[in-house]
């Protein structure tokens, strides 16, 4: 029961697991669910573990349950539909009409034109036999235990009664805002940096280690013994290198901005450098990009454990990247294609990501994102794309 | 299924979805896990469902250093240390029962009657703690090492875990668990919440409150948003002030926006859009 809907979701990319499924059909063996609007809660409760999957969810349960379109089910298999539903009209008009249960007269009068538009309305609205056709249980509403009998003692419920069906609410798409290509915010990028951070004993020894006191006193046979400790601080440099020239990035930079203010707060050891569209023999202390350059050269002389982090958007004319004299800037001629540098830098610092603030669906249109992703993990600069990075910046 | 259902509180407003989770993870016996905007009643709930099935309430409030022994229980060896020299004290030293304590969800495992167990802010510890508090909520029973006994549960407690998102809960944590995240009210619900906690409010201060609320709610750029705790807070202190008349929130004059807003750079924003609206 319900395997579709299970693997449904699945196939949408949310983390659903047997074990859960199981559980659910536990609770429905239990009687806990008696309607369409029980189910929905239910099962969401259950299989679903994180709110930024809940507008996935809704999605998912609309098609299933009343046939509202996936976000990749195209208006082609639609049509398709609609023109086998003519074909059959063609053949058969009683037996058709009868199974949309309308007179056969009204659809005479129609174009076939208007037909097919007519058969798709009611495929979007068809409750009877659309894909898969699991619908175990009837839609809510006709089910002897609503709402408004299920907690007895009038109890206070808040949004009065919420007389719209299961499927109603999952249409509405309330948890739109969790899902994961939503806005990314600070506190979130903040919380993502901080697993970051890497903590290490540093400084005099100024703590009392109370598990160690214990330990040595009592092998002192009770003489007391305090035994001190170093406090834990983050030891972890990082760099962080933001691409702040030219138009490209311009859309970008609430976003830059936020994940720079809250880097500043997160590392103990924090250097930020600038750079316009791609790195070649300089990067720059001043945002202006103008005062204070520091070279590559004396970049790479820093501890190799540093963790770098690229921000950009790593899109520019191919020559820019892989041309000896490819800057726009007239100043900066290192006769060393811009792509030798980062390589350079690859190598010096293991612990390397760019950070893209394209969404990932746009990057093969660009070829040196592609070519700058083959040195960097690329990874896109949203939460789950930070999360990622974050992982694999901390791994190694 | 002991055939009790949870139906809200006498300050709490449910909504009905949440009210069914509620029951459902009651009935199958599963921890629930809250999420939600901080100050959208995710601690309440627990406080709500003890009062309203009459059950004792224990509440352990994580900390980021916590281990999980700590809250299932504490063997006092410095009480113990402290007898044995001095000797000076009823309790059998060689006992070394007499000096385990309970914490708080060993104290909800030995209880006579059915508790709720709140566990406040689960995502303050680290993923060890977690990991070992699965296998304890998973078998409801632990050891007691130093004397070698197993602590069941007599009832199995209404478990609420509550977590502010700040880190992702691992996955094997998150199976054990039911899930549900809490969205922000809107503002019909939210003005229910408020009736119920100012029965005796002016109307029009309530509506023109909650509409002021919501609308600086919707500013840009704001860090910390108000949360219905801030605005319960805030109604608090318009109460409070004698001089204080609904009219000058319509003016958008808008006092104590520091109980609103709790970040120096959100609370000069706010008053920058005030008084521009002031303005006109």
């Amino acid at each position: 029961m319900f395997i579709d809907f299970f693997y449904t979701l699945k196939d949408h990319g949310i983390p659903v697991s047997p074990t859960a499924f199981l559980t659910l059909h536990r609770a429905l063996a239990k009687g806990l669910v008696n309607s369409l609007e029980d189910f929905y809660t239910v099962s969401r409760s259950v299989l679903v573990k994180s709110e930024r999957y809940f507008d996935l969810y809704d999605q998912v349960f609309a098609h299933l349950f009343e046939g509202a379109e996936l976000p990749d089910l195209d208006e082609a298999a639609l049509d398709d539909m609609a023109q086998a539903m003519l074909a059959q009209w063609l053949e058969d008009p009683k037996q058709m009409a009868d199974a949309l249960g309308v007179d056969p007269e009204t659809l005479q009068k129609l174009t076939p034109e208007e037909l097919i538009e007519y058969f798709k309305e009611r495929l979007k609205e068809q409750t009877e036999r659309h894909d898969g056709g699991n619908r175990g249980i009837g839609t809510g509403g006709t089910s002897p235990v609503g709402h408004s009998g299920f907690h007895p003692g009038g109890m206070r419920v808040g949004g009065v009664s919420r007389n719209k069906s299961a499927v109603k609410v999952a249409l509405e798409r309330r948890y739109k805002d969790y899902s994961l290509d939503g806005p990314l915010t600070a506190s979130m990028m903040g919380e993502a940096l901080k697993r970051l951070r890497h903590l290490q004993p540093h400084g005099p020894k100024d703590q009392v280690h109370v598990d160690k006191t214990i330990y040595e006193t009592m092998k002192n046979a009770g003489e007391v013994e305090i035994v001190f400790d170093r406090g834990l601080k983050d030891r972890l440099k990082v760099i962080l290198a933001i691409d702040n020239g030219g138009w490209s990035m311009d859309p970008y930079i609430p976003l830059v901005q936020t994940l720079f203010d809250y880097a500043r707060g997160q590392f103990k050891e924090l250097r930020t450098f600038f750079f316009h569209n791609t790195i070649y023999d300089t990067l720059w202390e001043d945002p202006a990009r103008f005062k204070k350059p520091v070279r590559i050269n004396d970049m790479v002389r820093r501890d190799p454990e540093t963790r770098v982090i690229f921000v950009g958007d790593a899109s520019m004319a191919p020559y820019e990247l892989m041309a000896r004299d490819g800057s726009m800037y007239i100043s900066d001629r290192s006769g060393r294609p811009s792509i030798e540098c980062l390589k350079f830098i690859a190598k010096t610092f293991r612990n390397a990501v760019w950070l893209n603030p394209v969404s990932s669906n746009h990057w093969s249109y660009t070829r040196t994102i592609t070519m700058i992703s083959q040195i960097f993990p690329m990874f896109e600069l949203s939460i789950d794309g930070l999360e990622k990075a974050v992982a694999y910046l901390s791994t190694r | 299924m002991s055939g009790q259902t949870f139906s809200g509180a006498s300050r709490y407003v449910l909504d009905a979805e949440l009210a069914q989770i509620v029951n459902v993870s009651m009935a199958l016996e599963m921890p629930l896990l809250l999420k939600g905007e901080p100050g959208t009643g995710k601690t309440m709930l627990a406080h709500a469902i003890a009062e309203s099935l009459g059950m004792p309430l224990l509440v352990l409030n994580v900390k980021s250093s916590m281990k999980l022994v700590e809250a299932l229980y504490q063997y006092d060896t410095l009480t113990r240390l402290n007898d044995s020299r001095f000797g000076d004290s009823s309790r059998d030293v060689s006992d070394i029962e007499a000096y385990i304590k309970m914490g708080k969800i060993g104290q909800a495992f030995m209880a006579d009657h059915r508790t709720v167990l709140l566990i406040d802010e689960i995502d303050k510890a680290d993923t060890d703690f977690q990991d070992d508090m699965l296998d304890v909520l998973d078998q409801m029973a632990f050891d007691i090492i130093e004397i070698d006994k197993t602590v069941c549960t007599r009832h199995r407690p209404v478990i609420i875990i509550t977590s502010n998102a700040k880190k992702d809960l691992s996955d094997p944590f998150l199976g054990r668990c039911n899930f549900h995240h809490i969205a922000f009210p809107d503002p019909k619900m939210m003005r229910r919440i408020i009736n119920m906690h100012f029965p005796g409010l002016d109307d029009g201060l309530a509506q023109e409150a909650i509409d002021a609320f919501y609308r600086l709610r919707q500013m840009d750029g704001i860090e910390k948003r108000p949360a219905t705790r801030e605005l319960i807070n805030w109604v608090r202190a318009l109460q409070t002030d004698p001089d204080f008349k609904p009219k000058r929130l319509i003016k958008s004059e808008l006092p104590y926006l520091g109980v609103l807003f709790k970040k120096s750079q959100d609370f000069e924003q706010a008053q920058r859009m005030t008084q521009r609206r002031a303005r006109y």
